[in-house]
Formats: structure tokens, sequence, C-alpha cells
């Protein structure tokens, strides 16, 4: 079992490096301001007392006054785990930035997230839609869809 | 007729034993053998049957299938069991699975379909040889099941390939499979040369 970091230690020592880019954070997660979460997951990945090299998942929740995006990172040198939310609240065209170029595996996950809930990763190799078929109207994983 | 061991014999030995040996077998040989068709006439009325084409042809097909391997859900798994040995079913003529559309006769649609793999199987159904014949297993194939609703899934199979048989149940036992293709069977035994697909009555 991996486990998880403090995330109070690791919200103080990000604030420290990037002013203002952890907004909150709770039992085991930390929220991210959208904004700087590009250079969070840099640091993450390369800092070597951290070395978050391992992604598990990306996923998206829908509380229909915003998305959130919710990375679950793993060390596998260090054995601890930390999950990373984000949110955006345009509903109309939400945008996020690609982890692609940091953790490969958040490839085909970003793109299942941009069929379902539409939310545009901006810096992703190849953005088009992954389960369903081109042409499908809407995204159906949205609360509001039907 | 003896069997001549080897002996050491003088020539006008040998000469008389090989005379007997023919004397004997003249006398034998008197009476010709009759010929085949005294007896052959009894064969024939044991062991030949006479039937129209149409049921020899339909008994043929009907105790021939061979289904396509094409499991979409877990319909697949109980297809597999009802191949297996435990329901086997070699016992009716279903031996061989086959890989290629092109020689199969029954297609067993196991399973949910969605609209994205919904092209593909009407592709395969159209590369199936005539006659063909289609199984509908389980309540997704034959109404969209739970799914019904969804955004993805076909709401029933026979929205885009003709139907034979439904097999309903999620999924249904192989039990129920092996009897959805006894219906089948009793669907093709009905039908002939230029209609294969007569209706079930």
């Amino acid at each position: 079992m991996t486990v998880a970091i403090n995330e109070t230690e690791i919200e103080k020592k990000l604030n420290e490096i990037f002013p203002g880019s952890v907004i909150s954070s709770e039992k085991g997660s930390i929220l991210v301001d959208k904004g700087s979460l590009l250079k969070v997951a840099e640091y993450l990945k390369n800092a070597p007392e951290l070395a978050f090299d391992y992604l598990t998942f990306v996923t998206a929740v829908d509380y229909l006054d915003y998305f959130e995006l919710v990375y679950r990172i793993v060390s596998l040198k260090y054995n601890h785990s930390l999950i990373v939310k984000t949110r955006c609240s345009d509903r109309e065209n939400p945008t996020a930035p690609s982890l692609t170029p940091v953790w490969r595996a958040a490839y085909y996950q970003e793109r299942e997230i941009y069929d379902l809930f539409g939310i545009r990763f901006e810096g992703h190799p190849e953005l088009k839609r992954l389960l369903l078929w081109e042409g499908f109207k809407g995204h159906p994983l949205r609360r509001d869809y039907l | 007729m003896e069997i001549i061991r080897p002996e050491i014999l003088s020539p006008d030995e040998s000469d008389i034993i090989e005379g007997n040996i023919i004397n004997t077998f003249i006398s034998k040989c008197t009476d010709p053998i009759p010929d085949p068709d005294k007896w052959l006439d009894e064969e024939i009325r044991r062991n030949i049957l006479l039937t129209t084409v149409d049921t020899a042809i339909a008994w043929a097909r009907q105790r021939s299938i061979f289904p396509l391997m094409f499991g979409l859900a877990c319909c697949a798994f109980e297809m597999i069991g009802m191949a297996a040995s435990r329901f086997d079913a070699s016992r009716f003529g279903m031996d061989i699975f086959r890989w290629s559309p092109r020689q199969a006769d029954l297609m067993i649609v196991a399973g949910t379909l969605t609209w994205k793999m919904a092209p593909a199987v009407r592709m395969v159904y159209d590369q199936m040889p005539e006659p063909k014949w289609v199984i509908a297993m389980g309540a997704c194939a034959i109404s969209g099941g739970t799914f019904r609703e969804s955004y993805s899934v076909v709401p029933g199979i026979n929205r885009i390939i003709p139907v034979d048989v439904y097999v309903p149940g999620c999924p249904p036992r192989p039990e129920g499979l092996l009897y959805g293709v006894t219906r089948l069977h009793a669907k093709i035994i009905k039908g002939t040369i230029d209609n294969p697909n007569l209706s079930l009555k």
C-alpha cells in the first residue's frame, strides 16, 4: 500500500515555491489553482525528495457549478501518493492545462474526459473523441445531459 | 488352399504336388460366383431411404451449423460455456466456432451492442454467405436491456440485422441458448433450397 503524503506540509512547500498555487488542502489531497497546475505537476514529478513518477488515474467530477479534475499520483521510489485537484468553472467552454507532457499516462484519460465532459486540455497532442464517434452531440457524463 | 511349406523335394515330387493343387482347385471352381446384383437388391431395400432434396438439404444444414465466434459482452461467456464440454454444442453439429464470417452460418450476437460497434456487426453479417441465421442472445441484444435509454447502445439488434431466434435472459444459461439453437433447428428443417428462411410455425 502506498502511504498518503502529509498534505499540509506539501501545501506549505508548494506555496513557498509557487505563491498562491495551492488554494486549500484536505485529507490526502491538495486543490491547485488551474493556472499553476502545469508548473506544480512538473515540480512534483521532478523534485528529488518527492519524485511522483507515476500517474494512477485522471478523472473529472461535475458539481454543476464547476468541474473538478482529480489526479492521483504515486511515487514508486518513496511509495507515497497524493491527490491533486483543480477546478474549471466555465461551463460553456471549460479548459485545463494538459498534463500529458508530464505524465504520459494522462494521454488516453484526458481524451476520455474531453469526450465525456467536454473539458478541453490545452497542450494535448491529439485531443479528439476516444469512446464516442466523431459528430456525437453533447457530452454524456455531464449532469445536465438529457 | 493349403500352404506349401518349403521342403527339400526332388523336381518330380514338387511337380506332382503342384498338379494336385491345380486339380483340387479346378474341382472346387465348377459353379460361377453369383454376380453382385442379386445380393445388392436386398442391401438397397435395407439401406436406402427415399426423401425429397429439400428435406435432405435442410437436414444437412440443420445438423452442421457453424457459428461465428462473436462475443460482445458477458453473454459471450455463457456462449463459451455452451460450446465447452459440459453443455457440448457438438451434439447438435455445432462443432467449430469459426473466426471468419465467410465460413459461418450462424451469428450469435451475445451481448450489448453499442452504436460504435454496430457498423462492424453489419459488415460481418453482410460477409456471411447465404443461408445465414442470427440468434439474439440476452436482454441487451434483444432490446437494449438495462441500457435501452442510453446514448450509446443499440436498442435491439433487429434495428440493424434481421433476427431469427431471440434467447432472453441476463445472461441466458447455456441450456437456454441450446434451447434457442433447437428452435433454430426447427426453423431450418422447414426451409427449402429456394427459401431457407421460412418462418417458424
